[in-house]
């Protein structure tokens, strides 16, 4: 397994080690505000809304390029990319089954002896190609801090608690109507070295395949009315406040479950496809015990 | 169900920091056994724009068997040590360089330049990159390969692996700057 680096790395997003209030203020580099950042987000979201304005398509994805966080400065390809057709392989996707993911890996409150601390949640929803099409039989991978925004990794030092209880680590194949649900627990927000007083509003990582391999994304799911979204450099990373509003849950009361846990419902869309199907391919997997 | 309805895809976002304890799992990067008959090591190192190398980038290879059949099989997560499904997960260690062990894939149809499907995550960026990594004999099939052939040759280079004394295969990504990977857009 590749390990849990705990190396020292010219990281941004590791936090300070756990020690006294008054050491977490970084002494020796240059101090970027929040207010130095917001300025800088704006200013990008002001320029996105002229272009608009003057008839630029909406953009729907991530900028590549987005200066305000930083460590996307020296990673982002500096070259468009380079458009092909997708061939043979690329308009199919790896197979998993229930062979790979066992149906209680989709509950994270129930992975240690005790229960975990925090608010019990339930995510769920669809997955669906560009189509409208459910994706049947594929695998959704989820990871996210605890209740108190802190992640079982080694690079996290943030000095907020542990659970015992909680890994924060789940794993489900949608059903046959693309439908995937996980019960959780509500991750709290996190302080990270972006800029002097970053934190990152709560949210859940989502890794997800399609029918097609170049259908493959990784995004993060967020919840509805959180106070962090302006300020935050890498939700703000889409310029394009529909788009952005695609990766923000909805409160489900028809999901909530009474004297057990809230209901957030979260759709996901991938693109494509680009392949033409045969009827029986949309039951997905569904042979992988065969 | 109306096929005029296209839906807007729902954006991507950074892998981040910390899939460390999520998505690596054991023998995620082995799609066969090392050592087994006709596996071979796939290598490279990941770097950014300055030239240093990304010690928290993971990728993902995806790809037909050696007779260049695609692969319909479940049991990536939870290998039996026999079954080829054609993908595989690898998270650089921490000096940047990521390895697999794997088949050289097969030409999908006669006289294809046979290649490996790839996408790319790492911390700093924002949405995952695709890419491919092309064997490095055929030359003619990689002569009439219709992405290779649409990119002048410096620019194509970048995704021809180079073959081992070992008969495995290395690959190097660069992010950003000289010798910048081709990446690809699909939509």
């Amino acid at each position: 397994m590749p390990e849990e680096t705990n190396a020292q790395l010219d990281t941004d997003e590791s936090v300070p080690p756990a020690e006294p209030k008054a050491a977490h203020m970084p002494l020796d580099r240059a101090i970027e505000t929040q207010a130095d950042l917001s300025a800088e987000i704006n200013a990008l979201g002001e320029a996105y809304a002229r272009a608009l304005k003057e008839g630029s398509p909406a953009e729907t994805q991530p900028r590549l390029d987005y200066p305000p966080y930083r460590s996307s400065i020296l990673r982002h390809p500096t070259k468009s990319l380079h458009h092909a057709d997708p061939e043979t392989i690329e308009l199919y996707s790896p197979a998993f089954g229930h062979q790979d993911v066992h149906a209680l890996e989709s509950d994270l409150t129930i992975q240690h002896n005790g229960e975990p601390q925090g608010e019990r949640i339930i995510v769920a929803g669809r997955v669906l190609d560009g189509d409208g099409r459910p994706v049947a039989g594929q695998l959704v991978e989820i990871w996210q801090a605890n209740s108190s925004g802190r992640y079982i990794h080694k690079r996290d030092q943030h000095p907020a608690p542990i659970d015992p209880n909680f890994t924060g680590i789940g794993r489900c194949i949608t059903g046959p109507d693309g439908s995937y649900r996980f019960t959780t627990i509500k991750p709290g927000a996190y302080p990270w070295k972006n800029h002097l007083n970053a934190w990152r509003p709560a949210h859940i990582h989502f890794s997800l395949f399609g029918t097609e391999f170049t259908q493959r994304i990784i995004t993060q799911m967020y919840f509805p009315g959180d106070q962090l979204f302006p300020l935050d450099p890498i939700y703000q990373t889409i310029v394009d406040q529909d788009a952005r509003d695609r990766l923000v849950a909805t409160y489900d009361h028809s999901l909530t479950e009474p004297e057990w846990a809230l209901g957030y419902n979260w759709d996901i869309v991938l693109t494509g496809p680009k392949r033409t199907w045969t009827e029986n391919e949309a039951l997905g997997a569904a042979g992988d015990e065969e | 169900m109306n096929n005029q309805t296209k839906l807007v895809p729902t954006p991507g976002q950074t892998v981040g920091p910390f899939y460390g304890y999520a998505l690596p799992f054991d023998k995620d990067n082995e799609l066969l056994a090392p050592g087994s008959p006709g596996s071979i090591r796939l290598q490279g190192t990941v770097y950014d724009g300055a030239g240093h190398t990304i010690p928290d980038a993971i990728l993902e290879i995806w790809q037909p068997d050696a007779e260049g059949n695609v692969v319909q099989k479940t049991g990536s997560l939870v290998r039996d040590g026999y079954t080829f499904t054609g993908w595989g997960r690898g998270a650089v260690g921490n000096s940047g360089v990521f390895t697999f062990t794997t088949v050289n894939p097969g030409p999908t149809s006669p006289g294809s330049a046979p290649f490996i499907s790839v996408a790319i995550f790492a911390r700093g960026l924002t949405n995952r990159l695709f890419t491919r990594i092309y064997l490095p004999e055929d030359t003619e099939a990689l002569a009439n390969d219709p992405l290779l052939s649409s990119l002048d040759p410096e620019r194509r280079k970048t995704l021809i692996a180079r073959r081992d004394a070992d008969g495995g295969l290395t690959w190097d990504v660069r992010l950003q700057g000289e010798g910048e990977t081709v990446f690809l857009d699909f939509q």
